[in-house]
């Protein structure tokens, strides 16, 4: 009978992914509410100080698979070497942080068991004995609660940022290791060194006043007025990455998930609609305001000041205060 | 080289959404669509990869019969024949489903190539292109930046976290989900729309492509849909344009003391 809950634990360069705490925080958490067993797993090779780490946590047991294809990660390798790992251990769910590493395998893995991952949850509640896992659709504009259906395991992970890996309970767990049959046959891709592009010309991380234009700005010579703005203020202008995929603003103004990561003592989010890769650049702020048409903007939620309306009539006027 | 792409129909970006009467899920209504933005990425890469080797572009769409005229736009931009798999039993499928179904027809079909976005713009599941390499036992890349077609094989660039890249090699066929931004989008010409009316649309349901209906049953359910609660009390500033330019510039300085 399938029980208790396995959790995936990433790393990279001998260093933890810290986002895989988030999921230990949160199997601990529904484990709170279920009495379920936690167990975490960690694939690779030369992983002992890792499994080590992760055994100091509140967990039941560690599992290390130590093989030559889990030296890099690759899709293929880490999903046969996963798959094998459920079929040895039988948990009833498998948790899991939403890393671009995630994203990469889990929907093959879970597929492959002929289940789907409830991918990029935000959190649970524990609904007549039973977990249910609240998820964002339309890129944060709705939440909506999911269940997996079906036969366990269960697949699931969680957005990064939705529970705090450095609040998870510490422990003794035991560590013991699997081993997993892995070939050439069933990794077929071929990961060369992990590489980043010619430093970005303009650092933001330091500025301590961002004015940032999304997409609701229209059209590339618009961005003149929030320019004008940002020149009023004294501030470096920034973007989200829709502007900057547009070839609107370069590249190196682009802020989230897979831009600048800044944390200003002012950030004001034009016509830019609050999409978690968005916020996850910008969070830190210390005091955010928003300007959009939708009062339902999704940014709103993390905005100190909030103006519902619209952009072209709201800049000028700030423009000219600002000047005053 | 063949390249299939697939196309996601999806509530304009700016589109008000309201829940449906049962609660779990939108009323599809007066809405207006667009072609999901990371597969709008995905047509423009399979159009670059044929005006460089040669070969066939085709437009794959799953849905109603509203989503015909995202194929058309991608016959108008470019692509030789679109595919449309359409019947009642696609309604509301869950990722697993969608790419059991994508999958089916793409296997009939043959591909060097099988190209989605990485992610809907309105479920977000970011997994129908990767669930369907699996289901069509290939490999695949996810968040895909480049891509080098060789002999055979695939290499691509993938975006990783914090700034990183990663260049991965593969045999084809492969499946690759693309990241936005990859290339600059071509528009479709007066000439191109008037091509694209003779060029086919294949359409597909249920019994064409021989599906195991066991593969479409669901196996994650949405419960209900609302509007997320706030957890930060935003305050909201209102008035004439000057007077909140006013007002917000006063905030700034004397509550928020950010100047
Ligand atoms: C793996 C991955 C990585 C990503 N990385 C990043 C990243 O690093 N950075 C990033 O920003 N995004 C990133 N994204 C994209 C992200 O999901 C969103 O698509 C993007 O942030 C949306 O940009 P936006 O808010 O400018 O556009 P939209 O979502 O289109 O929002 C535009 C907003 O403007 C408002 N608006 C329209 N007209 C007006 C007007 N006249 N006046 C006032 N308001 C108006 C609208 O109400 C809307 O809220 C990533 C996505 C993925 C999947
Ligand atoms: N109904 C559909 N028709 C065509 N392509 C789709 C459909 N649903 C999903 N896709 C493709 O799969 C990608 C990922 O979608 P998702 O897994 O829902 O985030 C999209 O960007 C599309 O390329």
């Amino acid at each position: 009978m399938a029980n208790g809950i396995l959790v995936y634990i990433e790393h990279v360069d001998g260093k933890i992914n810290r986002a895989s705490l988030e999921a230990v925080r949160a199997a601990q958490l529904i484990a709170g509410q279920t009495g379920q067993e936690i167990s975490a797993v960690v694939l690779g090779q030369g992983i002992g100080d890792i499994a080590n780490e992760i055994a100091g946590k509140k967990l039941n047991s560690v599992y290390t698979v130590e093989n030559d294809w889990l030296k890099t990660y690759t899709a293929d390798g880490v999903t046969h070497a996963l798959r094998q790992v459920i079929e040895q251990t039988q948990p009833a769910l498998v948790l899991l942080t939403h890393t671009y590493e995630v994203r990469d395998f889990a929907p093959k893995l879970a597929a492959s068991m002929n289940r789907v991952l409830v991918g990029d949850c935000i959190s649970f509640r524990i609904e007549n004995g039973k977990a249910v896992f609240t998820r964002q659709v339309f890129q944060g504009k709705l939440a909506a609660d999911v269940v997996p259906v079906g036969d366990t395991p269960h697949f699931v992970s969680f957005q990064i940022g939705s529970y705090r890996g450095d609040e998870s309970e510490a422990g003794q767990a035991s560590v013991s290791a699997l081993t997993v049959n892995l070939d050439a046959d069933l990794v077929r891709q071929q990961p060369e060194e992990r590489f980043k592009e010619a430093k970005a010309a303009v650092d933001l991380s330091q500025a301590p006043l961002i004015v940032s234009v999304g997409r609701g700005i229209k059209e590339q010579k618009n961005i003149e007025i929030v320019k004008q703005l940002a020149e009023a203020f004294g501030a470096e202008l920034a973007a989200s990455r829709p502007i900057c995929d547009n070839e609107w603003l370069p590249m190196d103004r682009q802020i989230g998930s897979s831009g600048q990561t800044v944390a200003p003592k002012l950030y004001m989010a034009i016509g830019i609609s609050g999409a978690i890769q968005h916020l996850v650049g910008m969070k830190g702020a210390r005091t955010i305001v928003a300007i959009n048409k939708d009062p339902e903007a999704p940014i709103f939620e993390i905005a100190d000041y909030g103006i519902v309306g619209d952009l072209f009539e709201i800049v000028p006027a700030l423009t000219a205060e600002a000047k005053k | 080289m063949k390249i299939i792409v697939c196309l996601k129909q999806v509530p304009k970006n700016d589109s008000i959404l309201r829940i449906n009467d049962q609660g779990n899920w939108i009323q599809d209504r007066d809405l207006t669509y667009e072609i999901n933005e990371s597969d709008a990425y995905g047509l423009e890469a399979a159009l670059q990869l044929k005006e460089k080797q040669g070969g066939e572009v085709i437009a794959l769409s799953l849905g109603p019969a509203r989503v015909q005229s995202v194929i058309k736009e991608a016959l108008a931009r470019g692509a030789d024949r679109g595919i449309h798999l359409e019947d009642p039993a696609f309604d509301k499928l869950d990722a697993y489903g969608i790419a059991a179904v994508i999958s089916a027809a793409a296997k009939a079909e043959g591909f060097d190539l099988l190209l989605t976005g990485l992610q809907s713009d309105d479920y977000g599941f970011a997994q129908t292109g990767v669930i369907a390499a699996e289901l069509l036992g290939l490999p695949h890349a996810t968040i895909v930046m480049d891509v080098q077609p060789g002999d055979g094989s695939l290499r691509v660039k993938r975006e990783l976290e914090n700034g990183y890249f990663q260049w991965v090699s593969m045999p084809a066929p492969a499946v690759l989900t693309i990241q936005s931004g990859i290339n600059t989008l071509r528009y479709a010409t007066l000439k191109g729309i008037m091509g694209a009316k003779k060029k086919e649309i294949k359409k597909l349901d249920v019994t064409a492509l021989g599906i195991d209906k066991a593969a479409l049953a669901p196996r994650m359910e949405f419960l209900r849909v609302y509007v997320p609660q706030k957890s930060k009390q935003t305050q909201f500033i209102e008035g004439s344009p000057a007077e909140i330019a006013a007002s917000l510039m006063e905030k700034l300085r004397n509550e928020a003391r950010v100047f």
